[in-house]
Protein backbone atom coordinates (compact mmCIF):
# COMPACT_ATOMS: atom_id res chain seq x y z
CA UNK A 1 0.00 0.00 0.00
CA UNK A 2 1.26 3.21 -0.89
CA UNK A 3 0.04 6.79 -0.42
CA UNK A 4 0.39 10.25 -2.21
CA UNK A 5 0.08 13.50 -1.17
CA UNK A 6 0.45 15.61 -4.15
CA UNK A 7 2.55 19.37 -3.46
CA UNK A 8 1.02 22.48 -5.66
CA UNK A 9 2.77 25.78 -5.63
CA UNK A 10 0.90 27.13 -2.28
CA UNK A 11 -0.33 23.63 -0.57
CA UNK A 12 0.84 24.29 2.66
CA UNK A 13 -0.82 21.44 4.73
CA UNK A 14 0.68 19.10 2.78
CA UNK A 15 3.35 18.06 5.28
CA UNK A 16 0.73 17.82 8.08
CA UNK A 17 -1.16 14.94 5.77
CA UNK A 18 2.30 13.25 5.20
CA UNK A 19 2.86 13.15 9.21
CA UNK A 20 -0.53 11.39 10.09
CA UNK A 21 0.29 9.20 7.72
CA UNK A 22 3.84 8.06 8.06
CA UNK A 23 4.28 8.56 11.71
CA UNK A 24 0.77 7.81 13.66
CA UNK A 25 -0.82 5.08 11.08
CA UNK A 26 2.83 3.80 9.62
CA UNK A 27 1.57 3.72 6.03
CA UNK A 28 4.50 4.09 3.35
CA UNK A 29 3.52 7.82 2.24
CA UNK A 30 5.18 10.12 -0.55
CA UNK A 31 4.83 13.59 -0.57
CA UNK A 32 4.66 14.48 -4.72
CA UNK A 33 5.59 17.76 -6.37
CA UNK A 34 2.29 17.70 -8.79
CA UNK A 35 4.30 17.88 -11.79
CA UNK A 36 5.75 14.32 -11.48
CA UNK A 37 2.59 12.74 -10.08
CA UNK A 38 2.09 9.55 -12.12
CA UNK A 39 -1.07 7.57 -10.46
CA UNK A 40 0.25 3.83 -11.60
CA UNK A 41 2.72 3.58 -8.08
CA UNK A 42 -0.27 4.98 -5.51
CA UNK A 43 -3.29 2.78 -4.03
CA UNK A 44 -4.63 6.30 -2.80
CA UNK A 45 -4.33 9.86 -3.21
CA UNK A 46 -4.72 13.03 -0.94
CA UNK A 47 -5.08 16.83 -2.69
CA UNK A 48 -4.15 19.24 0.84
CA UNK A 49 -5.24 22.26 2.02
CA UNK A 50 -3.29 25.35 1.22
CA UNK A 51 -3.95 28.61 -1.37
CA UNK A 52 -2.25 26.45 -4.59
CA UNK A 53 -1.84 29.29 -7.37
CA UNK A 54 -2.75 32.08 -4.38
CA UNK A 55 -6.57 31.23 -4.63
CA UNK A 56 -6.08 33.60 -8.38
CA UNK A 57 -9.24 33.37 -10.29
CA UNK A 58 -10.89 31.16 -7.39
CA UNK A 59 -9.95 28.72 -5.50
CA UNK A 60 -8.49 25.44 -6.56
CA UNK A 61 -9.07 26.79 -10.32
CA UNK A 62 -5.36 27.09 -11.74
CA UNK A 63 -4.41 23.47 -9.68
CA UNK A 64 -7.08 22.05 -11.63
CA UNK A 65 -5.99 22.44 -14.90
CA UNK A 66 -2.23 20.93 -13.65
CA UNK A 67 -1.39 18.02 -15.25
CA UNK A 68 -1.31 16.01 -11.81
CA UNK A 69 -5.37 16.14 -12.32
CA UNK A 70 -5.41 14.30 -15.32
CA UNK A 71 -3.61 11.26 -13.38
CA UNK A 72 -5.91 11.98 -10.55
CA UNK A 73 -9.13 11.30 -13.17
CA UNK A 74 -7.40 8.33 -13.73
CA UNK A 75 -7.69 7.04 -10.36
CA UNK A 76 -10.60 8.45 -9.60
CA UNK A 77 -12.50 6.19 -12.57
CA UNK A 78 -10.40 3.40 -11.20
CA UNK A 79 -12.50 3.27 -7.79
CA UNK A 80 -9.15 4.38 -6.20
CA UNK A 81 -9.40 6.38 -3.07
CA UNK A 82 -9.38 10.50 -3.58
CA UNK A 83 -9.48 13.13 -0.59
CA UNK A 84 -9.54 16.61 -0.90
CA UNK A 85 -9.12 18.84 1.73
CA UNK A 86 -9.88 22.07 2.14
CA UNK A 87 -8.25 23.79 -1.03
CA UNK A 88 -7.72 20.10 -2.07
CA UNK A 89 -11.51 19.85 -1.42
CA UNK A 90 -11.93 23.16 -3.80
CA UNK A 91 -9.71 21.13 -6.55
CA UNK A 92 -11.43 18.68 -6.85
CA UNK A 93 -14.79 20.89 -7.51
CA UNK A 94 -12.45 22.61 -10.49
CA UNK A 95 -11.64 19.80 -11.86
CA UNK A 96 -15.17 18.40 -12.42
CA UNK A 97 -14.92 15.59 -10.03
CA UNK A 98 -17.23 16.61 -7.24
CA UNK A 99 -20.21 18.59 -8.19
CA UNK A 100 -21.21 22.19 -6.90
CA UNK A 101 -19.55 25.06 -6.15
CA UNK A 102 -17.33 26.50 -3.07
CA UNK A 103 -18.04 30.28 -2.85
CA UNK A 104 -16.55 33.11 -0.67
CA UNK A 105 -17.65 32.28 2.96
CA UNK A 106 -21.23 34.43 3.56
CA UNK A 107 -19.38 36.60 6.32
CA UNK A 108 -16.98 37.39 3.90
CA UNK A 109 -14.04 36.18 6.82
CA UNK A 110 -11.52 33.99 7.07
CA UNK A 111 -12.87 31.28 9.53
CA UNK A 112 -10.56 29.41 11.49
CA UNK A 113 -12.13 27.42 14.30
CA UNK A 114 -13.60 23.76 15.67
CA UNK A 115 -16.47 22.60 14.34
CA UNK A 116 -19.08 20.09 15.26
CA UNK A 117 -19.94 17.61 11.78
CA UNK A 118 -22.27 14.77 11.72
CA UNK A 119 -21.31 12.03 9.35
CA UNK A 120 -24.37 11.22 6.74
CA UNK A 121 -23.41 8.10 5.10
CA UNK A 122 -20.56 5.60 5.57
CA UNK A 123 -20.80 4.28 2.16
CA UNK A 124 -17.75 6.01 0.72
CA UNK A 125 -13.95 5.20 1.32
CA UNK A 126 -13.05 7.86 3.71
CA UNK A 127 -16.24 7.12 6.43
CA UNK A 128 -16.60 3.79 5.91
CA UNK A 129 -15.56 3.57 9.80
CA UNK A 130 -17.72 5.74 11.35
CA UNK A 131 -21.41 5.28 12.19
CA UNK A 132 -23.86 7.59 10.46
CA UNK A 133 -25.30 10.01 12.43
CA UNK A 134 -21.81 10.20 15.01
CA UNK A 135 -20.68 13.62 15.37
CA UNK A 136 -17.06 14.83 15.16
CA UNK A 137 -15.22 17.37 16.05
CA UNK A 138 -12.46 18.96 13.22
CA UNK A 139 -11.36 22.29 12.83
CA UNK A 140 -11.72 23.95 9.29
CA UNK A 141 -9.64 27.17 8.25
CA UNK A 142 -10.65 28.80 5.41
CA UNK A 143 -12.48 31.17 3.47
CA UNK A 144 -14.05 30.37 0.18
CA UNK A 145 -15.74 27.15 1.73
CA UNK A 146 -19.48 27.87 1.45
CA UNK A 147 -20.96 24.93 -0.36
CA UNK A 148 -23.71 25.67 -3.14
CA UNK A 149 -25.66 23.69 -5.75
CA UNK A 150 -29.03 24.04 -7.27
CA UNK A 151 -31.90 22.50 -5.84
CA UNK A 152 -32.50 19.89 -8.12
CA UNK A 153 -29.15 18.88 -8.03
CA UNK A 154 -29.08 18.61 -4.26
CA UNK A 155 -31.97 16.30 -4.56
CA UNK A 156 -30.38 13.75 -6.94
CA UNK A 157 -27.16 14.18 -5.23
CA UNK A 158 -29.18 13.11 -1.43
CA UNK A 159 -30.71 10.01 -3.65
CA UNK A 160 -27.50 9.10 -4.00
CA UNK A 161 -25.95 9.70 -1.00
CA UNK A 162 -23.13 12.28 -1.69
CA UNK A 163 -23.71 14.49 0.71
CA UNK A 164 -21.15 12.78 3.16
CA UNK A 165 -20.68 15.73 6.46
CA UNK A 166 -23.15 18.57 7.34
CA UNK A 167 -22.37 21.02 10.07
CA UNK A 168 -24.06 20.48 13.17
CA UNK A 169 -24.02 21.90 16.83
CA UNK A 170 -23.35 19.25 19.98
CA UNK A 171 -26.68 17.62 20.16
CA UNK A 172 -26.33 17.43 16.32
CA UNK A 173 -29.35 19.55 15.37
CA UNK A 174 -28.89 21.11 11.87
CA UNK A 175 -29.27 24.67 13.07
CA UNK A 176 -28.25 28.36 11.27
CA UNK A 177 -25.86 28.84 14.09
CA UNK A 178 -23.72 25.27 13.47
CA UNK A 179 -23.21 26.61 9.56
CA UNK A 180 -19.80 28.52 9.85
CA UNK A 181 -19.93 29.83 6.30
CA UNK A 182 -23.05 29.78 4.91
CA UNK A 183 -23.36 26.49 3.36
CA UNK A 184 -26.37 25.28 2.03
CA UNK A 185 -28.22 22.72 4.08
CA UNK A 186 -24.85 23.07 6.54
CA UNK A 187 -22.69 20.47 4.05
CA UNK A 188 -19.53 20.51 4.47
CA UNK A 189 -18.55 17.35 2.40
CA UNK A 190 -19.61 15.61 -0.78
CA UNK A 191 -18.71 12.70 -2.31
CA UNK A 192 -19.20 11.20 -5.91
CA UNK A 193 -21.42 8.70 -7.03
CA UNK A 194 -19.35 5.61 -6.50
CA UNK A 195 -18.12 7.04 -2.94
CA UNK A 196 -14.40 6.90 -3.67
CA UNK A 197 -13.63 10.67 -4.32
CA UNK A 198 -14.31 12.46 -1.23
CA UNK A 199 -13.81 16.21 -0.66
CA UNK A 200 -14.27 17.87 2.95
CA UNK A 201 -13.71 22.03 4.01
CA UNK A 202 -12.46 20.86 7.50
CA UNK A 203 -8.97 19.25 8.03
CA UNK A 204 -9.22 15.76 9.41
CA UNK A 205 -5.37 16.28 9.94
CA UNK A 206 -5.89 18.67 12.22
CA UNK A 207 -7.71 16.38 14.42
CA UNK A 208 -5.70 12.80 14.33
CA UNK A 209 -4.19 13.31 18.11
CA UNK A 210 -5.71 13.58 21.16
CA UNK A 211 -3.14 16.47 22.08
CA UNK A 212 -4.38 18.43 19.31
CA UNK A 213 -8.03 18.34 20.31
CA UNK A 214 -9.72 20.53 22.46
CA UNK A 215 -12.15 17.81 22.72
CA UNK A 216 -9.36 15.07 23.27
CA UNK A 217 -10.47 13.19 20.76
CA UNK A 218 -8.90 12.11 17.42
CA UNK A 219 -12.07 12.02 14.99
CA UNK A 220 -10.21 13.42 12.05
CA UNK A 221 -8.02 9.87 12.41
CA UNK A 222 -10.62 8.03 11.39
CA UNK A 223 -10.87 9.05 7.73
CA UNK A 224 -7.45 7.86 7.50
CA UNK A 225 -8.74 4.58 8.85
CA UNK A 226 -11.22 4.01 6.95
CA UNK A 227 -9.03 4.82 3.81
CA UNK A 228 -6.95 2.33 5.25
CA UNK A 229 -9.37 -0.38 5.51
CA UNK A 230 -11.06 0.18 2.21
CA UNK A 231 -7.17 -0.29 0.53
CA UNK A 232 -7.10 -3.56 2.40
CA UNK A 233 -10.52 -5.26 1.94
CA UNK B 1 -5.43 40.03 -43.71
CA UNK B 2 -3.65 41.61 -40.64
CA UNK B 3 -4.63 40.98 -37.58
CA UNK B 4 -5.83 43.46 -35.05
CA UNK B 5 -5.40 43.60 -31.18
CA UNK B 6 -8.46 43.54 -29.50
CA UNK B 7 -9.70 44.36 -26.20
CA UNK B 8 -12.25 42.66 -24.68
CA UNK B 9 -13.57 42.25 -21.50
CA UNK B 10 -14.68 39.00 -19.55
CA UNK B 11 -17.74 40.17 -16.56
CA UNK B 12 -17.92 37.20 -14.15
CA UNK B 13 -21.33 37.12 -11.58
CA UNK B 14 -22.96 35.20 -9.41
CA UNK B 15 -25.78 33.48 -10.83
CA UNK B 16 -29.18 35.09 -9.12
CA UNK B 17 -29.40 31.90 -7.23
CA UNK B 18 -25.79 32.00 -5.71
CA UNK B 19 -26.08 35.07 -2.56
CA UNK B 20 -23.15 37.71 -2.81
CA UNK B 21 -23.04 38.84 0.39
CA UNK B 22 -19.84 40.99 -0.84
CA UNK B 23 -21.96 42.94 -3.01
CA UNK B 24 -25.09 42.75 -0.44
CA UNK B 25 -22.25 44.26 2.53
CA UNK B 26 -21.31 47.33 0.14
CA UNK B 27 -25.29 48.10 -0.54
CA UNK B 28 -26.52 47.90 3.04
CA UNK B 29 -23.57 49.18 5.00
CA UNK B 30 -21.89 51.52 2.95
CA UNK B 31 -24.61 52.44 0.00
CA UNK B 32 -27.58 52.35 1.64
CA UNK B 33 -26.17 54.11 4.74
CA UNK B 34 -24.69 57.05 2.71
CA UNK B 35 -28.00 57.97 1.70
CA UNK B 36 -28.59 56.83 -1.35
CA UNK B 37 -31.86 55.07 -1.55
CA UNK B 38 -32.70 55.60 -5.36
CA UNK B 39 -29.74 52.57 -5.80
CA UNK B 40 -31.56 49.28 -5.60
CA UNK B 41 -29.03 46.33 -5.84
CA UNK B 42 -25.31 46.13 -6.01
CA UNK B 43 -23.97 42.56 -7.42
CA UNK B 44 -19.87 42.22 -7.08
CA UNK B 45 -18.20 40.12 -10.05
CA UNK B 46 -15.35 39.77 -11.76
CA UNK B 47 -13.43 41.51 -14.15
CA UNK B 48 -10.80 39.98 -16.70
CA UNK B 49 -9.12 42.19 -19.61
CA UNK B 50 -8.33 40.38 -22.60
CA UNK B 51 -5.55 41.25 -25.55
CA UNK B 52 -6.64 38.88 -28.26
CA UNK B 53 -5.13 39.12 -31.88
CA UNK B 54 -8.09 38.35 -34.15
CA UNK B 55 -9.04 39.03 -38.21
CA UNK B 56 -12.27 40.77 -36.66
CA UNK B 57 -14.21 41.85 -33.76
CA UNK B 58 -16.52 38.51 -33.90
CA UNK B 59 -13.48 36.29 -34.24
CA UNK B 60 -12.05 37.61 -31.00
CA UNK B 61 -15.13 37.38 -28.94
CA UNK B 62 -15.30 33.68 -30.29
CA UNK B 63 -12.01 33.24 -29.15
CA UNK B 64 -12.05 34.49 -25.47
CA UNK B 65 -15.90 32.91 -25.65
CA UNK B 66 -14.23 29.32 -26.37
CA UNK B 67 -11.00 30.11 -23.80
CA UNK B 68 -13.67 30.80 -20.90
CA UNK B 69 -15.60 27.86 -21.24
CA UNK B 70 -12.60 24.69 -22.08
CA UNK B 71 -10.55 26.89 -19.44
CA UNK B 72 -13.43 27.24 -16.90
CA UNK B 73 -12.58 30.82 -16.53
CA UNK B 74 -15.85 30.63 -14.94
CA UNK B 75 -17.62 28.19 -12.66
CA UNK B 76 -21.07 27.25 -14.75
CA UNK B 77 -22.65 25.75 -11.76
CA UNK B 78 -23.02 29.48 -10.04
CA UNK B 79 -21.35 31.91 -12.17
CA UNK B 80 -22.82 33.53 -15.18
CA UNK B 81 -20.37 35.76 -17.43
CA UNK B 82 -20.47 38.44 -20.24
CA UNK B 83 -18.01 38.98 -23.11
CA UNK B 84 -17.52 42.68 -24.55
CA UNK B 85 -15.09 43.41 -27.40
CA UNK B 86 -14.10 46.57 -26.84
CA UNK B 87 -11.95 47.88 -29.74
CA UNK B 88 -8.64 47.31 -31.05
CA UNK B 89 -5.31 48.59 -31.82
CA UNK B 90 -3.80 48.09 -35.54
Amino acid sequence: MRIAVIQFPGSNCDYDVVYVLKNVLGVPTDLVWHKFFKNNFYDAVILPGGFSYGDYLRSGAIASHSPAMDEVRKMAEDGRPILGICNGFQILIEAGLLPGALLPNDCLRFVCKWVTLKCETNKTAFTSLIPEGKLLHIPIAHKEGRYFNTKEELKRMKKGQQIVFRYVDENGKITFKANPNGSVENIASVCNPKGNVVGLMPHPERASEKILSPYKDNDGLLLFESMIRFLKC
Amino acid sequence: MKTKTYTVEVIIENKPAARDPEGETIYKDLILKGGYESVKSVRTGKYLKVLVDANDKKQAEKIVFDMCNALRIYNPVVHTHKIRVRGFKE
